[in-house]
């Protein structure tokens, strides 16, 4: 049931709450906003635009590899689409999606706060990453894109192999993307927390909560592994050092551990919050309680953890020494545990509910397809000879995109459509939606199976043309075909979540019978979120019919409704009791700012103008003491 | 055409009857245990594949029911499902798995211990070639490796430049070629043949195009083929030829590649005093025909966009007269 304010004292109480929560409209609004909704949106239509960029570049890639020695795209452009295709679609499309739409949207909805823990920092975050995105395809404008693939092995990355600047535009640009990640990764650790509703003790946080916290956590340990490499790189490529350089006493394969160290984790950051979306839809639409929660809970931050334990199973055939490859074998086999004790709780939990199978349901069975695809031939790769023999083969380009699109984009799309009503008061056309889901199920499958084949017949990855007599032809004319009918699934998501934005019927506040927080509240929500801070005994918030009608009444009675000002509660780490009211920031326009003067310190240390670069770096120290004189008041 | 065509189509296609480098299609113990692996591996994950998809379908039949089959509604049991399914079982195939794979397996795809085995070649990548020495003779040449069959061939795999990926699928596992690193792999054939091979690690521009071919021929006619790559280049024949190898000597031909018995000593480039003897030219990327050749040094770049050889201005009477030179030497 909801707890829409019904009574003339709920609905005063509300609008007092809308007078000091509502954000200026218009295009200032939103460039100025902290409100984790609005956040969110923009994080959604910037990461779906770069989506669509790496999904011309995938058809791109399909179109050159169609037949054998085509000649659609020469080797130069070949190298830099493919490159670009997956940097965009890792760094630019699935995190920011997962964690900046995903995450931003709905975590303080699920855990009953007004924002989160810090909003302006969270506005900083996305204007970092579209300003790093737009930075990295400035490059790609220009001619100067990347083409070393996405982890960019030295020494083919290094001054010697690559003199051109496209390198140079992937390694800043991704030190920029990761000031981020990182920023978005502490305020969800910090929301989630701290700023849960009285009463959701950590054993009553939904799941999807947990796989945030995992995701984050991991991005936290991950991301420096990653900058580490990349200023190495940048340190070689510039100023002459002699990080990756054999002949100078250096290691290349320096590089590959340090890159595989985030890479890895990287990995699991990814399908962590397809997990979570997992186990937000399929409650929902079996009408049941998640089986096994605790153990559920327990594997997806295990899995975050061992996740850290795997990354030299990237390097089988670097000729590491056998016992290293045995333990990371052994590591890489362990991790497929939490993930099996999650796919069965999926698995009995839509057998031993009453499952409606509409459209978000459908895209968790087909996430679970696929990941049982991309899953198993990952454990493959454990079998150290079969992996020394399959990888850099089409074998790992098929795994990996049964994972990364199958298992981590389906969830994400059947979330699309689950959190529709709630984001825009509307419902998608439910026909449309089933066909959408089908063409793009039968085009993932038809696009990468035959992948697993041409990799087992001896097909490199990353080759710009291949013969024709070495049996691949066919299996290549397969995936091309499936990666157009794909296409033309995502297209028909895309128009009947358009069109339903004005023709959708009107959704109400909880057309599903969810069981979180989020639809306890009016679609779309308003500003300050929750009328009245919600009390909660279960994981399953909305499904407590007295606990929300308690809410109402604590509402009628202007308890836990914090009306006096911008103001939203913070509770304790782990049983969430009531800690004190948060006086919380409003718009500001700092943080665009700040974003800007990081792009101009970023395109400096590009351009080699390194004084102008601390010039900017200097600027960039007012902006933030400046941004520091506005903090909210005391009391 | 019915379904059992398409069958019979596929498990052609997967035995690797279509393809020159297909994993499946072994000729070496070593990649016969790796395909033996696979195909159980396979096995296994078939049964855990349909199983999950027949619990899905199940769920699907059972939609507007509650619980499971027979047990009903019980959490406990649905608890204890999930942790036989999801810990007990995979326990004892992971395990299983490592043993058979990670110890057996990986024993017997080893790179050979040093002195094991009579001889050893030496394999260097380069941007986009293969470079083959045989240490103790004076035989270089690129792209087409000769081995005696069943013998235990040590390879030590380098790199000129970039990390390289050393892989023929039939004969063995891939290594790749680091800087500051010698990989070892061993090669071994059973029967005579020619086994394509193909660098397997991004490298560049025509990573696509360095590909090479394992040559198994008998003892005999091993020794003999060595014999011949270790002897210097022959002497032109023709007037044509004597005109190529003058060009060749005086044009920028001779400061990328070394004609042994000439002035032409330089190693940037493949080795070309056996050239003729070689099946394919440009890494394997197009046939070692008169045609071909003379197509290829005209307009490398067409052949090869990126390729580290230049096009050259020269006459096409110059072009044919190199040509000739070249396809003398055998």
């Amino acid at each position: 049931m909801s707890a829409v304010a019904d009574t003339s004292q709920g609905r005063a109480r509300a609008d007092r709450l809308e007078r000091i929560w509502r954000e200026p409209s218009g295009l200032f609004g939103w460039l100025k906003t902290t409100d984790h909704k609005r956040i969110g949106l923009m994080y959604l239509f910037a990461s779906l635009t770069f989506f669509a960029a790496g999904g011309t570049e995938a058809l791109l890639i399909r179109t050159q590899l169609i037949g054998p020695d085509i000649h659609v795209l020469g080797p130069q452009a070949y190298n830099q689409v493919f490159t670009m295709h997956g940097i965009t679609m890792i760094f630019l499309f699935v995190i920011p999606i997962a964690t900046g739409a995903f995450g931003n949207y709905l975590v303080p909805l699920m855990i009953g706060a007004r924002d989160m823990a810090f909003p302006r920092l969270n506005a900083l975050s996305f204007w970092i990453f579209a300003a790093s995105g737009i930075f990295m395809y400035t490059g790609m404008a220009i001619g100067q894109a990347p083409d070393a693939g996405w982890f960019d092995y030295v020494p083919l990355a290094s001054r010697a192999f690559s003199p051109g600047r496209g390198i140079d535009f992937y390694a800043l640009g991704l030190i920029f993307n990761s000031i981020s990640t990182t920023a978005a990764a502490v305020n969800f650790i910090v929301t989630i927390f701290r700023m849960r509703a009285p009463g959701m003790s950590l054993n009553r946080m939904p799941l999807f909560c947990y796989a945030f916290l995992a995701t984050s956590f991991a991005l936290v340990f991950a991301l420096p592994a990653l900058t580490c490499a990349l200023v190495f790189l940048e340190l070689d490529r510039r100023l002459g050092f002699n990080f990756y350089d054999a002949s100078q006493g250096g290691d290349p394969l320096l590089w590959q551990h340090l890159f595989w160290i985030f890479g890895h984790p990287e990995v699991y950051i990814i399908i962590l919050p397809a997990f979570g979306i997992a186990t937000s839809i399929i409650p929902a639409f079996t009408r049941r309680r998640m089986v096994a929660f605790p153990l559920v809970a327990l594997a997806e931050l295990l899995v975050a953890f061992i996740g850290f334990g795997v990354w030299a199973h990237h390097m089988f055939a670097t000729g590491l020494s056998n016992a290293t490859v045995v333990f990371f074998a052994a590591a890489s086999l362990i991790i497929v545990i939490p993930s099996g004790i999650q796919l069965f709780a999926w698995l009995m939990t839509i057998l031993s509910g009453t499952p409606s199978f509409r459209t978000p349901l459908l895209f968790i069975g087909g996430f679970i397809v696929f990941f049982l695809l991309g899953g198993l031939s990952g454990v493959a790769f454990a079998a150290i000879p079969f992996d020394q023999q399959l990888t850099d083969t089409y074998f790992v380009v098929a795994h990996f995109h049964f994972v990364i699109f199958g298992a981590a984009v389906f969830p994400i799309l059947g979330g699309l459509h689950y959190w529709f009503p709630k984001v825009t008061g509307r419902m998608y056309h439910e026909g449309v939606g089933v066909l959408s889901f089908w063409l793009a199920f039968a085009g993932t499958a038809l696009t990468f199976f035959p992948m697993h084949i041409a990799g087992l017949l001896g097909m490199p990855r990353r080759v710009y043309t291949y013969p024709a007599d070495l049996g691949w032809s066919g299996l290549n004319l397969l995936e091309s075909i499936g990666a157009y009918v794909l296409s033309a699934g995502l297209l028909l998501i895309a128009a009947n979540l358009l069109v339903s934005l004005r023709r959708g019927a009107i959704a109400g506040p909880d057309p599903w019978h969810g069981p979180t927080l989020e639809w306890t509240i009016p679609s779309p929500p308003p500003a300050y979120n929750f009328a009245v801070i919600p009390q909660v005994t279960s994981p399953y918030a909305n499904w407590d019919e007295q606990d929300r009608a308690a809410d109402l009444r604590a509402l009628d009675a202007g308890e836990r409704v914090l009306e006096q000002g911008h103001e939203t509660p913070s509770s304790t780490v782990l049983d969430a009791e009531w800690d004190e009211a948060l006086d919380m920031p409003s718009e500001s326009g700092w943080p665009i700012l700040l974003a800007a003067t990081l792009a101009l310190v970023f395109t400096m240390l590009l351009l080699g103008h390194w004084v102008t670069a601390s010039v900017f770096a200097g600027l960039l120290g007012l902006v933030l003491f400046a941004w520091h004189l506005e903090e909210p008041q005391e009391g | 055409m019915g379904w059992r065509t398409y069958l019979l189509a596929g498990a052609v296609l997967l035995s690797g009857c279509g393809g020159r480098q297909s994993t499946l299609d072994t000729h070496s113990p070593q990649t016969h245990d790796i395909a033996v692996l696979w195909w159980w591996m396979l096995g296994i994950a078939s049964v855990v594949f349909f199983g999950a998809v027949g619990l899905l379908a199940l769920a699907w039949l059972r939609r507007r029911t509650p619980g499971l089959p027979v047990v009903g509604e019980n959490e406990g049991i649905n608890r204890n499902l999930v942790l036989a399914f999801g810990i007990a079982i995979p326990i004892v195939v992971l395990v299983t798995l490592f043993l058979v794979a990670n110890v057996t397996v990986l024993g017997a795809t080893a790179a050979p211990r040093p002195g094991s085995t009579a001889m050893t070649i030496r394999v260097v990548g380069h941007q986009w070639f293969w470079e083959i020495r045989y240490p103790g003779t004076a035989a270089v040449t690129a792209n087409e490796i000769h081995i005696p069959t069943r013998t235990r061939v040590n390879v030590v795999a380098a790199t000129g430049d970039v990390i390289h990926s050393l892989w023929v699928p039939e004969l063995n596992r891939k290594v790749d070629t680091v800087p500051g690193r010698a990989n070892r792999i061993l090669l071994y054939a059973d029967k005579p043949g020619t086994y394509r091979g193909q660098c397997s690690e991004f490298c560049g521009l025509q990573h696509a195009h360095m590909a090479l071919q394992v040559v198994a021929e008998a003892p005999v006619q091993y020794r003999a083929w060595l014999a011949n790559m270790a002897r210097p280049a022959r002497a032109p024949a023709t007037p044509q030829q004597t005109a190529g190898r003058a060009t060749f000597l005086a044009t920028t031909c001779s400061s990328c590649h070394a004609i042994r018995g000439t002035e032409a000593r330089a190693d940037v480039g493949p080795d070309l005093t056996h050239v003729a003897t070689r099946a394919t030219l440009a890494s394997d990327t197009i046939p070692n025909t008169p045609a071909e050749l003379l197509g290829w040094i005209s307009d490398p770049q067409h052949v090869k966009p990126g390729a580290k050889m230049p096009g050259l201005s020269l006459t096409p009477a110059q072009f044919r007269e190199i040509a000739a030179y070249l396809e003398s030497l055998r």
